[in-house]
C-alpha cells in the first residue's frame, strides 16, 4: 500500500535544512511505495493577496508563459511562475478559484496540484529517490513537509494518482491504508456536492469529503472526526495544514504509525526507520497515536 | 567474518542478512554464548528464526517481527520493538526495554515475553502457549482469539480485552477499557495467585503483589455455536 | 395437451430448494455450513474450445514427438525453486479437514508423479512431510500448527490471504472433528468449534505482506519460493501486489474452489469465477512484465485434462486441484451408497464434510471411517488420476502444435459463450468478436 513521512520543525533554526532531513525519510519508506511519490512542502511565503498554485503537465515543453499570460489578461493580475521538473508554481493576486478553473480549463493534461498561500505539492510516478531528485527535494527548505511513497493498491499508478491530494487551500491529506466505501461517498460528493474527480483513487474521494466538511465550516479537527462516522475501512490518514499537521488513525487501527519528538521537531512515519538520521533521533520521545484519536500540531489544525 | 566467533554485529558495517546469519549460525548446536548487535535501527525481521541458547542485546530500536519464531534465544532489545516482536516465539525469552507497537508476542507458543514499557494494539493475538508480562499498558483488542497461556499487564487494558478468548489467562491490575466479546471477570484462586507471582517473579517484578490483580478468561459461551449468541458475532 | 394446474407450478425464484432452506433457517436459526464448492451453474473452462491443427497449423505426433510438462516454481528469489514433472499440484487441505490417511494417500500419490501436495489450516503432519516428496506448506491467519522447524522441512511456503471458497472467510473445523490429536495440533480444547480469523494477527495490506515474506525468507535461508494465494476478489490488483510485496508464486483460486466448512452463503456468492480470475491474473502480470517470471497457479474447480490445458493455455503456470484429488481418492464413493442413504444424501451428493461423517473415511477423524482408507491404494489412484490428467493435458497441447504445455496460448481457444468469451478475453467461435474488448 503505502508509506507515509512527515516532518515539522518546531522552531525556524532547521528551516534550512528542512529538505535535507526529510528526503532520506522519504526513501527509507521505497519498500512500502515503489510506484510513485510525492511531498506537500510549506515555505516561500506568497505576499499580502497573493496566493501559489502548484500546476503539473507532462510536457516537458508545455508553454507556461502562455498560461500566466492569460491568467494576466483574464484577472487584471500580477502572475510570476517558477519550473521545477514537469511543475510550476504560479504566483498571482487574481481570485483563487476563478483562477484554479482557468487553468484547468486551459489544457487538457494540465492537473492543480495545490494552492494556498504557503503550500506547495510535488509527485510523480518512479521511485521516491528519483521522484526527490527531480524536485531537488534535498535543497529546499520550508517549515514544515509532508510525504507519501505509493504502492497502488485498486487504481492506476498516475502522477493525478498520487498523494498528496489537495483538500482546500493550504492543506492536503496522504493515506496509508484502503477504504471500503468510497465509491459511494465519490458518487455523493459529485452528485450532490459538485465536486469533480480526477481518479479512481479511495484517497482522492477521502480529501474531497474533508474539504467538503471544511466547507461546511467544521475545523480540520472536526472533519477528521467525522470522517471516523463516515468513512469505512482502514487508514492513517496524516493531513498537512498551513502551519502544521494532523494525524488520524482508524478504530481497528491496523496500518502504522509512528511519532518521534524532539525539542526541535516533530516526525511522522509508517515505520521507525524513516527516523534513523534525524537529529538527537536516540533521545527522542517516541510513541504511537492511538487509534480514532485526532492529534495535530500547529495553531490551525 | 570468523562467524563461529564474532560477538558483535553492527549493522552500520554488514546488512541483515549477513546479521541474521551470523546470529542463527549456532541454530541446532545447544551453544550459548552472548552477542551484541549495534545500531539496528529500525530493521526488520532481526535475529528472527533462531534455535540455540544465545543471550542477545540489541542496542537500539528494532523494525517489525524482531526475533520472529525465536528457540531457546533470550534476546533483549534495549529501546522499542516495532510490530510483531516476538511472534510465533516457541521458547527462550525476548525482554523489550522500551515500548512494543502492535502484534507484540502474537501467536506465540511458549517462551517468555517482557515489555518494560507499554505494548500496543493486538498483544497477545492468537497466543498458543507462550507467556508475556507487559509492566506498561497493553492497547485495544489485546488476546483476540487467544488459545493458551498466560498474559500478565501490570498496567491497563484497552477495549475489546480477549475478544473470542480460548484459555488464556489474563491478569490485569489496572483498569480494562472495555471486554470483548466471551471474555469475562474470574474469580482469583490459590493456584492462580502463585501462577501470577511466578510469572511477575521471572519478569523482573518480585515487589508486585498479586492481589492487586484482575483475573480475566473465557466464558465459553461461544466454544459450540448456539442461536442466542448470535449478537456475539 | 395437459396444462400444470395453477397451485403446481413452481416459481423459479422461489423454487424447492429455496423454500427448504428458508424453513430450514426457520427451524434451526443457523446459517448452512457445508463442505464443497459453489454447486450452481457457473461459466467454466467447459465454454472453452481449443482450435487444434488442419492445414495452418501443424500438431505433433503423440508419444513420438515431445511435448514437455515439467514447470519450475520460485524462480524469481528463491536458491530452490521447486521443479515438478507435471503442472498439475494438490491444494492446501488440513489435517483436521481431512483424515490423516488421506493426507497420507494425498502425498503418495503426488510424489509417484512428481508433483506436490500442500497442507492445510491445521500444520504440517509427519505422514504428509513423510509421504510427500515436495510438500508446499500453508501460512494462515490462525497460524495452527506453525513453527519454525516445520518451515524449514517444507519445499515451499503458501502465504494464504484467502481461499476461493471464501475470499475474505477464515477457517472453520466443526467441534466433532477437532478430536485429540487434532486439538493438540491446533493447541484448541477437544470437541469446540474452531473460528480462524479471517486477517493474519500480525500484517495487514501489500506494504507489510512485503516485510513478513522478508522475515519468512530470513527464517529459512532464503532457501524456500514464497507463494502467495487469493480468492478471486479481485485478482487483477491482488496479483500485482503480491508480486510488489514480493512473491515468488501468485496462486489465484476461484469461486469454484473447495472448502472443508464454510456458510454456504459465502461459497455461493462471494468470489468471481476460476475463467475470470485467471484472465485477470495473467494481464496483471504482463503488464509488469513479471509472466513466466513469478509464476502463476490457478484453482478453483480444475477436473480435467481440459480445464488445465486451458488455464495454461490463458497464460497460468500450473494448476492445482483439491475436490479433483478427493473424489479420485475414493469421496463420493458408490460402494458406500447405503450409508450416504442414512444421511439423507447419496454417492456425488455428498457435501457434509463438515460433519466429519465421510463414509469414505476421507474427510473424518473417526477412525472407525478413516481406517476404511487405505492410503497406497488410494494413493496409486490420485496417482492413476494425475497421470491421466497430464495425458489428457498433452494430448490437447499437441493437437495445437506445442512441443511444451506452456506454449498453449489464448489464441488457440474460442468461446462457445457471451460470458465466458467475455472472461477469458477470447473471442467467440466462428467472430473475432471478444464481448466488452472488442466490436464484432
Amino acid at each position: 500500500m503505502c508509506g507515509i513521512v512527515g516532518l515539522y520543525l518546531k522552531g525556524t533554526r532547521l528551516r534550512p535544512e528542512l529538505g535535507r532531513l526529510f528526503t532520506p525519510m522519504l526513501v527509507e519508506m521505497t519498500d512500502r511505495g515503489p510506484d510513485s511519490a510525492g511531498f506537500a512542502i510549506y515555505h516561500e511565503p506568497a505576499e499580502r493577496g497573493f496566493i501559489k498554485i502548484t500546476a503539473f503537465h507532462p510536457d516537458p515543453a508545455f508553454e507556461w508563459e502562455a498560461l500566466c499570460d492569460h491568467i494576466r489578461v483574464e484577472f487584471n493580475a500580477t502572475v510570476r511562475d517558477t519550473h521545477n521538473g514537469s511543475h510550476a508554481v504560479i504566483t498571482s493576486d487574481a481570485e483563487p478559484a476563478g483562477t484554479v478553473a482557468l487553468i484547468e480549463g486551459f489544457e487538457s493534461r494540465l492537473q492543480i496540484m495545490s494552492s494556498g498561500e504557503l503550500i506547495e505539492i510535488y509527485k510523480e510516478t518512479g521511485l521516491p529517490q528519483d521522484v526527490a531528485d527531480q524536485f531537488g527535494l534535498s535543497g529546499m527548505q520550508g517549515s514544515h513537509v509532508v510525504g507519501h511513497t505509493r504502492m497502488a493498491t485498486e487504481s492506476a499508478v498516475t502522477t493525478a494518482g498520487s498523494h498528496p491530494f489537495s483538500t482546500g487551500l493550504d492543506l492536503c491529506l496522504v493515506h496509508n491504508g484502503s477504504l471500503s466505501n468510497h465509491n459511494g461517498i465519490r458518487e455523493h460528493l459529485r452528485t450532490h456536492k459538485g465536486m469533480h474527480f480526477k481518479t479512481e483513487n479511495d484517497t482522492e474521494v477521502a480529501a474531497a469529503y474533508i474539504s467538503d466538511r471544511l466547507s461546511d465550516g467544521r475545523s480540520l479537527h472536526g472533519a477528521l472526526e467525522d470522517c471516523l462516522e463516515d468513512l469505512d475501512g482502514f487508514y492513517t490518514f496524516v493531513a498537512g495544514t498551513k502551519d502544521g499537521f494532523a494525524v488520524l488513525r482508524d478504530p481497528i487501527a491496523c496500518k502504522p504509525a509512528v511519532l518521534a519528538e524532539t525539542d526541535d521537531y516533530v516526525a511522522f512515519a509508517s515505520e521507525y526507520r524513516a527516523f534513523v538520521d534525524l537529529p538527537n533521533i536516540a533521545h527522542a520521545k517516541v510513541w504511537e497515536p492511538e487509534p480514532e484519536t485526532v492529534y495535530s500540531w500547529g495553531e490551525q489544525a | 567474518m570468523d562467524i563461529q566467533n564474532i560477538t558483535v554485529l553492527d549493522l552500520e558495517e554488514m546488512s541483515l542478512r549477513e546479521a541474521n546469519v551470523a546470529l542463527q549460525a549456532d541454530n541446532g548446536s545447544g551453544r550459548s554464548r552472548p552477542l551484541r548487535v549495534l545500531n539496528p535501527k529500525g530493521a526488520h525481521a532481526l535475529a528472527c528464526g533462531l534455535d540455540a541458547p544465545l543471550d542477545i542485546e540489541i542496542e537500539g530500536h528494532t523494525g517489525y517481527f524482531c526475533a520472529g519464531m525465536n528457540k531457546q534465544a533470550r534476546v533483549t532489545i534495549n529501546g522499542n520493538a516495532g510490530q510483531g516482536v516476538a511472534e510465533n516465539m516457541m521458547s527462550g525469552e525476548i525482554w523489550v526495554k522500551g515500548d512494543a507497537s502492535q502484534s507484540a508476542g502474537a501467536t506465540a507458543n511458549g517462551g517468555l515475553l517482557v515489555i518494560e514499557g507499554n505494548a500496543s494494539a493486538r498483544c497477545g493475538i492468537s497466543l498458543k502457549g507462550g507467556d508475556i508480562v507487559v509492566k506498561g499498558n497493553v492497547g485495544h483488542m489485546s488476546c483476540f482469539m487467544a488459545q493458551a497461556g498466560r498474559v500478565v499487564v501490570l498496567g491497563d487494558a484497552g477495549n475489546a480485552l480477549g475478544d473470542s478468548l480460548y484459555e488464556t489467562r489474563i491478569y490485569v491490575r489496572g483498569k480494562v477499557a472495555g471486554l470483548g466479546a466471551d471474555c469475562i471477570e474470574k474469580e482469583m484462586r490459590d493456584e492462580h495467585r502463585d501462577e501470577l507471582r511466578e510469572l511477575l517473579d521471572r519478569a523482573g517484578c518480585n515487589g508486585v503483589d498479586v492481589s492487586e490483580f484482575t483475573r480475566y478468561g473465557s466464558a465459553r459461551q461461544l466454544y459450540n455455536f448456539k442461536i442466542e449468541n448470535v449478537s456475539a458475532y | 395437451m395437459n396444462a400444470t394446474p395453477w397451485n403446481l407450478r413452481e416459481s423459479h425464484s422461489f423454487d424447492r430448494n429455496v423454500i427448504a432452506e428458508i424453513k430450514r433457517a426457520a427451524n434451526t436459526g443457523l446459517y448452512r455450513i457445508r463442505g464443497f464448492g459453489a454447486k450452481r451453474q457457473l461459466p467454466t473452462f467447459d465454454d472453452l474450445v481449443f482450435l487444434g491443427a488442419s492445414i495452418s497449423r501443424y500438431a505433433l505426433e503423440g508419444y513420438r514427438e515431445r511435448c514437455d510438462t515439467a514447470v519450475t516454481l520460485g524462480t524469481r528469489y528463491a536458491k530452490k525453486p521447486i521443479e515438478l514433472k507435471i503442472p498439475i499440484t494438490i491444494s492446501g487441505m488440513s489435517f483436521g479437514s481431512l483424515s490423516a490417511n488421506a493426507k497420507e494417500a494425498l502425498g503418495r500419490g503426488a510424489s509417484e508423479v512428481g508433483t506436490s501436495t500442500t497442507t492445510g489450516d491445521g500444520g504440517m503432519t509427519p505422514e504428509e512431510r513423510g509421504h510427500s516428496k515436495t510438500l508446499v506448506y500453508q501460512y494462515l491467519p490462525s497460524r495452527y500448527g506453525m513453527n519454525p522447524d516445520d518451515l524449514r522441512k517444507a519445499d515451499a511456503i503458501e502465504v494464504v490471504v484467502g481461499q476461493g471458497a471464501k475470499p475474505g472467510g477464515g477457517g472453520m473445523l466443526l467441534g466433532q472433528k477437532i478430536t485429540e490429536r487434532v486439538a493438540q495440533m491446533r493447541c484448541l480444547p477437544v470437541g469446540i468449534d474452531q473460528r480462524s480469523a479471517c486477517r493474519h494477527p500480525d500484517w495487514t495490506g501489500p506494504d507489510d505482506l512485503a516485510i513478513k515474506i522478508l522475515e519468512l525468507r530470513e527464517i529459512t535461508n532464503w532457501e524456500k519460493p514464497i507463494y502467495v494465494k487469493c480468492g478471486a476478489a479481485r485478482p487483477y490488483y491482488d496479483t500485482m501486489l503480491a508480486v510488489k510485496a514480493g512473491a515468488d508464486v501468485v496462486v489465484v483460486d476461484g469461486m469454484q474452489g473447495g472448502t472443508a466448512a464454510t456458510p454456504d452463503v459465502f461459497i455461493e456468492h462471494v468470489g468471481i469465477p476460476t475463467l475470470a480470475a485467471v484472465r485477470e491474473a495473467v494481464t496483471a502480470l504482463k503488464h509488469i512484465d513479471m509472466h513466466r517470471k513469478v509464476q502463476l497457479i490457478v484453482s478453483g474447480g480444475i477436473r480435467t485434462g481440459a480445464d488445465a490445458a486451458k488455464a495454461i493455455a490463458m497464460g497460468a503456470d500450473a494448476v492445482s486441484i483439491g475436490t479433483a484429488a478427493l473424489v479420485a481418492i475414493g469421496d463420493q464413493d458408490p460402494a458406500y451408497e447405503e450409508e450416504y442413504s442414512k444421511l439423507g444424501t447419496s454417492a456425488g451428493y455428498w457435501e457434509d464434510y463438515q460433519d466429519g461423517t465421510d463414509p469414505a473415511g476421507i474427510t473424518t477423524q473417526d477412525p472407525d471411517l478413516y481406517k476404511r482408507l487405505d492410503p497406497e491404494i488410494a494413493g496409486h489412484k490420485l496417482a492413476n488420476y494425475l497421470r491421466v490428467l497430464t495425458l489428457e493435458l498433452q494430448t490437447l497441447a499437441r493437437a495445437n502444435g506445442k512441443s511444451h504445455v506452456h506454449n498453449l496460448e489464448p489464441e488457440d481457444l474460442n468461446a462457445l459463450t457471451i460470458e465466458a468469451a467475455a472472461m477469458a478475453g477470447v473471442p467467440i467461435a466462428g467472430t473475432k468478436w471478444i464481448p466488452g474488448h472488442t466490436k464484432v
